[in-house]
């Protein structure tokens, strides 16, 4: 843990719930750098998540207001926060499954109202929590609990879906390429309006032990294989990174 | 005043000092959300219709943790989707209060006929341990006054609180007296750890307490206990307890021809009470001693009162607009 960083995090919190390898405790630390680096004030701000991995990046592991909601509402929740208050920064963490098949009503509300909050999404294509079952977000042919012969389904473009839903920012990075995220996230928590950024975050437990490197476009395969993630010009099964 | 149940139920939660409204449209109480829309504005409140009902209960709650009483309306399938998240403004014990303005179901029924076929959704709707506070409006005054009740009860026990009204008492046009010289429980700013369990006072948002807010089970500081089975045993029975020992306090009801001498009861809540008042009154005209048991707050019950009717009742008749819910509670 970096020292400078210590302040933000709940005392006798840590060891982190996570899986070794996993990427949400690399997300939780590029949040903080930009909280840190942006000199915000964390008591005037609110985290909210769903369930899932991804929804424990700030709770219980934030000294903040944390607000650890039912599965694919923090969304809601956070809009009636931001209404009442408008003076709080208010910041949605959750995972794709929260916030794209359970949640995924009111991600693209919150977008087309242009309700200022940002929504940081730690996609890793597949429920970890739950035993690695099938998300909107995993993609064709890739092996999950729940699809043991391949994924027969597309799978959800998150930045085309919430841009396309009104979201002035959008932003997709990745755990691996830490400047670019923390870019990315310090411009969406100054952005004055609706910000989303689609985080690709592996989940070798539940998706890459199944599909060992040979799913392209997947989170897992995006952060082994780096020319995945960086190409500008995706190929079938590539990731797109950058803002939208 | 002559005005509609659904609007004197607006204006109870104006008076009460409701200062936040989200909803989703829904027959027979879109006319609570429309008036809503009208008055918050000029109370310096918010109204936002959102979704789905979802939606609305999620940021009614989350709502109530930046400091505004709120509340949502909804029917029969809008109440269906709202319970997961009812069940997480029990275990986050948030203030909120919830209006069901029943129609006839079960599914899409008959959205505009007049049904309490919700008594036992209200009761036990969400999943895992509770008790409930359920108020039953009879009038277009009671629509304004109980709507203020609940507001209070919310406040004071830190619970979601139902409004149970029906088709027929929110579409009901009658004169009623809007008091604004109300009794009204103030949230206090004071609040300080622990933020749960008894006697713990409501904290807000954005205040520098670094609240941890969680529908897992926790402790009385928001953190997660979800190994510990006497703090799952605690909090629920503190749940429970709060409005279980404070029945006699909570709970409301009027009695028409109850005393020794009566034989034959009629307990009833809602609008149908009504209709067994006259039905009392109409016994009474042709010599049978007929009583009313009107009950204001169908949860929790009146134990005590119950317990202490007259031995000259020899029946008892709970008439209802469903197929018998509460008829259970006196088998
Ligand atoms: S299951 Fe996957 S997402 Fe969850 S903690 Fe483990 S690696 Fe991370």
């Amino acid at each position: 843990m970096i020292e400078t960083l210590k302040k933000y995090i709940r005392p006798d919190v840590f060891p982190t719930p996570f899986c070794p390898g996993c990427g949400h405790g690399i997300l939780m630390q590029a949040l903080l750098r930009a909280i840190d680096e942006l000199k915000l004030d964390i008591d005037k701000m609110v985290f909210l998540s769903g369930i899932g991995c991804a929804a424990w990046i700030p709770s219980p592991h934030f000294a903040a207001d944390t607000m650890h909601t039912t599965h694919g509402r923090p969304i809601t929740f956070a809009t009636g926060i931001k209404l009442v208050n408008p003076k709080l920064k208010v910041v949605v963490i959750s995972g794709d499954g929260d916030l794209s098949a359970i949640g995924g009503n009111h991600l693209i509300h919150a977008a087309r109202r242009n309700i200022e909050m940002t929504v940081i999404c730690a996609n890793n294509s597949i429920y970890g929590m739950t035993g690695g079952q099938v998300a909107p977000t995993t993609p064709t042919g890739a092996k999950s609990a729940t699809t043991p012969q391949g994924n027969p389904e597309r799978d959800f473009d998150l930045c085309k879906l919430v841009k396309g839903a009104g979201a002035d920012y959008v932003a997709r990075g990745t755990v691996y390429h830490m400047r670019e995220l923390i870019k990315y996230l310090k411009t969406a928590l100054q952005h004055k309006g609706f910000s989303f950024v689609d985080v690709i975050s592996p989940c070798y437990t539940q998706f890459g032990r199944r599909n060992q490197n040979t799913c392209g476009g997947s989170a897992s395969s995006a952060i082994m294989n780096l020319k995945t993630a960086v190409s500008k010009t995706p190929q079938d099964g590539e990731i797109l990174t950058g803002e939208f | 005043m002559f005005l509609q149940g659904n609007e004197a139920c607006a204006l109870g939660a104006i008076a009460a000092g409701c200062r936040f409204y989200a909803g989703y449209p829904i027959t027979p109480s879109s006319e609570i959300m429309e008036r809503m829309a009208v008055e918050l504005p000029k109370a310096d409140g918010t109204f936002i219709q959102m979704e789905d009902e979802i939606g609305s209960i999620g940021a009614v709650i989350g709502a109530a943790w930046t400091g505004a009483k709120s509340m949502t309306a909804t029917s029969g399938p809008g109440l269906s989707l709202m319970l997961e998240n009812i069940g997480y403004g029990i275990m986050t014990e948030t203030p909120c209060v919830i209006v069901d303005v029943q129609r006839a179901g079960p599914s899409t029924g008959q959205a505009t006929k007049v049904a309490s076929g919700d008594v036992m959704q209200v009761r036990w709707g969400t999943h895992g341990d509770y008790e409930i506070i359920a108020f039953s409006p009879w009038s277009v005054q009671e629509m304004y006054e109980l709507t203020i009740k609940a507001f209070n009860l919310a406040e004071t026990y830190r619970t979601p609180v139902f409004l149970l009204s029906d088709e027929a008492v929110g579409h009901l046009r009658e004169k009623a007296e809007l008091s604004k010289d109300v009794e009204i429980i103030k949230r206090s700013p004071k609040s300080d750890k622990p933020f749960f369990g008894p006697g713990a006072l409501m904290p807000t948002l954005g205040q520098g307490k670094k609240l941890s807010i969680t529908g897992s089970t926790h402790d009385e500081w928001g953190i997660r206990k979800t190994q510990s089975p006497e703090i799952q045993a605690k909090f629920t029975t503190h749940f429970c307890d709060k409005i279980r020992l404070n029945a006699d306090r909570i709970t409301e009801y009027e009695e028409y021809y109850l005393d020794g001498q009566t034989t034959v009861l009629v307990i009833a809540y809602g609008f149908t009470a009504r209709s067994a008042l006259r039905a009392v009154e109409l016994a009474r005209e042709k010599g049978g001693k007929a009583g009313l048991l009107r009950l204001k707050t169908v949860w929790p019950m009146p134990e005590n009162k119950l317990k202490s009717l007259p031995t000259s009742i020899s029946k008892i008749i709970v008439p209802e607009m469903n197929q018998g819910q509460v008829i259970r509670e006196f088998r």
